[in-house]
Formats: structure tokens, sequence, C-alpha cells
């Protein structure tokens, strides 16, 4: 467990999505070690979601061959051997993939039995992914009748259930009240301490609480790649994280318009 | 991975209150088709007793009620599939299996056993009828026996078609429609065909079924339901990898 240099858990190339003409994710490459937090940040419709949705398998890039795209988790590549790839993967998607009428044990034993847990190992692994989200005063409930944060905080533990070396959170702290969100916060940075993390996100506060490392994408490309104290630094300690982001971003936005403006050669 | 996609799917169906309502008419709906049935049976049944070779209770009893169970699966059904993918989808569920390390082909065979699974624990009430009547009479087993094997391939048939169906929207009640739709085509396509040779009849289910109920086993009437099922399973995975290449 202890290796001097961390593995690489997560390595994508030139990812590309387009759906029918509209170039949603263009290019984009992600690396991802054990033990590191990695933050996607972006506006609305910067191809966050749509990034995230091809590292789980959910979404095929288009024309992988092509754009020489590949997605390896812990070495074995997602596009030629997806159903072992994928038993390292937790994803939480944007809106948590809940079976309202189970109950939360029901739930999350179908969760860790789907990523092959073996029978006899799955009452131990459902008593520590309830502690670590704190659902064991909820086990026996239908899902249906949780709160929203309660919700969550279900959703997460299905995509940690089986200890998967990569977790990939799309905007987990959305609908929280501060208390459940500084609690969220604090589990994915356990999690960050044995597993690879990935998880979007347009909070700021996130990232500075919680990732090693920042990624910037806009219009469907990476525009800023550093650690968060990188970002911190980027405005000579002047400027707040929020000021940095517009910063980077807005500077993006005019470089492009003016690149689109002339003329190619 | 297919028996636990298939007990899930069966967990969640029998955690919805609106299954045991329709598990509750549909009994005693049967219930009381199966009475009349019999009623008029033992009405007519001294006149019968004239005839040279009397048809018994199974073909004057059991193998109408087979009929009518046909006819009842096929509004019934769309019910059902109608959930399997597109209700996933449109919930936001479907992710958990596609990020799962699963291949399409068990997302959907697990799907089609599991409901297959229910709508035959939902038919058990007819044969358990029907074997009362062993009670005082003999039954033809044979013809029992072509009768439940006609309805197991006739539903597999419905489920797949349906499943298909249910994969194509996003729209649960659009899926039962489209499948309900399909389903009467086939239907009417046949009942409406007048000529007795006429090739329409046999791309119906329905009147495939009619050689079961007959007593009739025809290895191509096997071959029909288990080509037509296989097809559509085949055609439902194919339409999972396109979502994830369409998006």
């Amino acid at each position: 467990m202890s290796n001097a240099t961390p593995e690489t858990t997560l390595s994508a190339r030139n990812l590309t999505r387009r759906f029918s003409n509209l170039e949603v994710v263009h290019s984009v490459s992600l690396e991802l070690k054990r033990g590191e937090v990695l933050g996607l940040l972006g506006h609305n419709g910067a191809g966050k979601t749509t990034t995230l949705q091809m590292l789980t398998g959910c979404l095929l890039p288009s024309d992988a061959e092509q754009y020489g795209c590949e997605i390896d988790i812990c070495g074995i590549s997602l596009l030629h051997h997806p159903a072992q790839a994928k038993a390292h993967i937790g994803y939480l998607p944007e809106t948590p993939p809940l079976y309202r009428e189970l109950s939360v044990d029901d739930y999350l034993t179908f969760a860790a039995r789907l990523r092959g847990i073996k029978t006899a190992d799955v009452a131990a692994a459902l008593a520590q992914a309830k502690q670590r989200c704190g659902l064991e005063e909820v086990g026996k409930k239908t899902i249906g009748t949780l709160s929203k944060g309660y919700q969550q905080r279900v959703g997460i533990a299905q995509a940690i259930i089986h200890s998967p070396a990569v977790i990939v959170l799309d905007e987990p702290t959305v609908g929280l009240d501060p208390m459940q969100i500084r609690d969220v916060r604090t589990l994915i940075r356990e999690l960050g301490d044995n597993h690879s993390v990935i998880l979007s996100t347009h909070l700021l506060a996130e990232v500075e609480h919680v990732c090693d490392r920042v990624e910037i994408m806009q219009q469907g490309k990476l525009i800023y790649s550093g650690t968060s104290a990188d970002m911190m630094q980027h405005g000579n300690g002047k400027m707040t994280l929020e000021e940095v982001f517009l910063d980077i971003t807005e500077n993006h936005a005019i470089t492009e318009n003016h690149l689109t403006a002339e003329p190619a050669p | 991975m297919i028996r636990l996609l298939a007990l899930r799917e069966l967990r969640s169906l029998f955690a919805m209150p609106s299954t045991w309502i329709v598990f509750a008419v549909l009994q005693f709906i049967l219930a009381w088709f199966f009475l009349a049935r019999l009623e008029a049976f033992l009405e007519i049944q001294p006149q019968l007793a004239q005839l040279a070779n009397p048809p018994g209770v199974t073909t004057t009893v059991a193998a109408p009620m087979f009929n009518t169970l046909a006819l009842l699966l096929m509004m019934l059904v769309p019910m059902f599939t109608m959930r399997l993918i597109a209700e996933e989808r449109r919930n936001q569920t479907f992710a958990l299996l596609l990020s799962a390390p699963l291949s399409g082909l068990h997302i959907v065979l697990g799907k089609f056993m599991g409901l297959l699974i229910f709508l035959v624990v939902l038919m058990t009430g007819v044969p358990l009828m029907l074997y009362t009547l062993v009670l005082g009479t003999n039954l033809d087993q044979g013809l029992m026996l072509s009768n439940l094997l006609g309805l197991l391939l006739l539903i597999s048939s419905y489920v797949a078609l349906g499943l298909y169906i249910s994969a194509l929207t996003t729209q649960p009640i659009i899926a039962a429609i489209g499948a309900l739709a399909v389903l009467l085509g086939l239907w009417l396509v046949d009942i409406g065909t007048t000529a007795e040779n006429s090739p329409w009849h046999l791309i119906s289910p329905l009147n495939r079924f009619q050689n079961f109920n007959n007593g009739l086993l025809d290895s191509s009437d096997a071959a029909y339901f288990v080509l037509f099922t296989a097809v559509f399973l085949i055609l439902t995975v194919k339409r999972l990898h396109n979502n994830r290449v369409y998006g």
C-alpha cells in the first residue's frame, strides 16, 4: 500500500465528444494518482459532466481511434475491457442513481453485489460505507422518504462501497445544507488519502478545502491545470480564489475570441 | 449477475402498491371467468354426454381460459415492460448499471428474466384453479402442458418486445403505448386476414399460440417464439450500446 511513488490510477488521453455536430468536449487529457483529489472546475455547460460520463463508461468518446483516445483505469483500458476496468470505478452522477422504492440497506447491498463484492463480504462493506457516510440510523428506511441530504449521502455510499481505486463525484455537495457540506468535504478528504477522487464542481470554496489539484474547463477544453496552491498564487496572493477563477476563464475567453476573429493564414 | 439484476427487478416490483393491486384484480377476474366457464360446462354437460365423443372439461374450461389469458397478457405486459429501461433512464438510475462492471447483455437478460419470473408468478393462479378440478374429474394432462408451455413462450416474446420498446424512449408511457400498439397491430393483422393460408397469420404471436391452445405442439411454432424473443433481446443490447455511442 505504501508505495514510494504513488501509482497512476486513471489516465485519459484526447477525450473528445460530439453530440451530432456540437463538440462538447475537445481533446481533454487527465491523469490522476492514488491519494490525490482532483477538482474539475468550470462554468455551467463547460463539459464537466460529459467528461466524467466518459471516464466512467456511461458514454463512449467520439471517434476514439481517430483522435487517439485512451482511458486507462489502474492500467486496464476502459474502451477495450470495460467490465474489468469498471470494477475499479465508483461513480456518483449529478442525480444520485437511487431506486426510491428500496430500503437503504437493500439498495447498498445491491450496489455492492453489482460491483462484484462476494456475498460473504457484503455485510462488512455495507457497515463500513454506512459508517463513513453517516447512514447507520436510516438503514431500514425507504430511500424515497429520505431528505435530499440523506439521499445524496446514499449516493456517495454506493460509489465508495466497493472501495474503488477511482472515485468520480459529479457535484457531490449540491443541495446539501452547510453542516452536510462540511461533512461531505471531510469525507472526500478522507477518501483522498487511500483512493483517487475526481470531483466536478462550480463551488470554489470546495476546491480550496478539498482538492490537491485543479483543472479548469471551458467550452470543452482544459484551459488551466495546477495545484490549488498554484491557483492561489496566480493572483499574487491579492486576489480571492473566485477572482482568480474569473480572471483565468475570462482571459481565456478573450484570447479565444481574438484568435477566432483573425482569419487563418 | 443476471440473477442479481433479476432479483432487484422483482424486489422493486413487489415494493410498489400498484403491483399488488394488479395482482389482486387479475386473480379476481380470472377466478370469475373460471367459475363462469365451469358453470356453463355443468349446465350443458348432460347434453354433451349424449355425444359419441364428448369434449371434456379441459377442452371446454381450461383451453378457453388460457386463450383469454393470452389476450389479457397483450394488454398487461406493456404495463410492466414500460418501466424496465425507460423509467431507469428518466430517473437517471441507469448510470448505476452503466458504470458497473456489466455487459449490455447482462443488463438486458437480467431485466428480461426478472419480469419473466414475475409474470410467471402472476399467472400461477390459473393452473392452480384448473388443477382443483382434479378433485372431481380427470384433466387432459397433455393439453394442459401444451397450453402452459405455449403461455410461457408467449409471455417471453411479449416481454422481449416490450423491453426493446422501453429501450427506445425515456418516457414510460410512450413505451407502454408503443408496445401495446405493436402487439395489437400483430393481432389485428392476424384476425383481419380472412384468407386461411395467408402468410400474415404466421407473424402473429397469438396465432402461433392457437396451436398450443389446441394441444398441437409444432416445432416451427416453438422456433418462432424463440427467434422472436432472441431478436428483440439482441436489438435491445444493440440499442443500449448505441445509447452510449450517440448519447
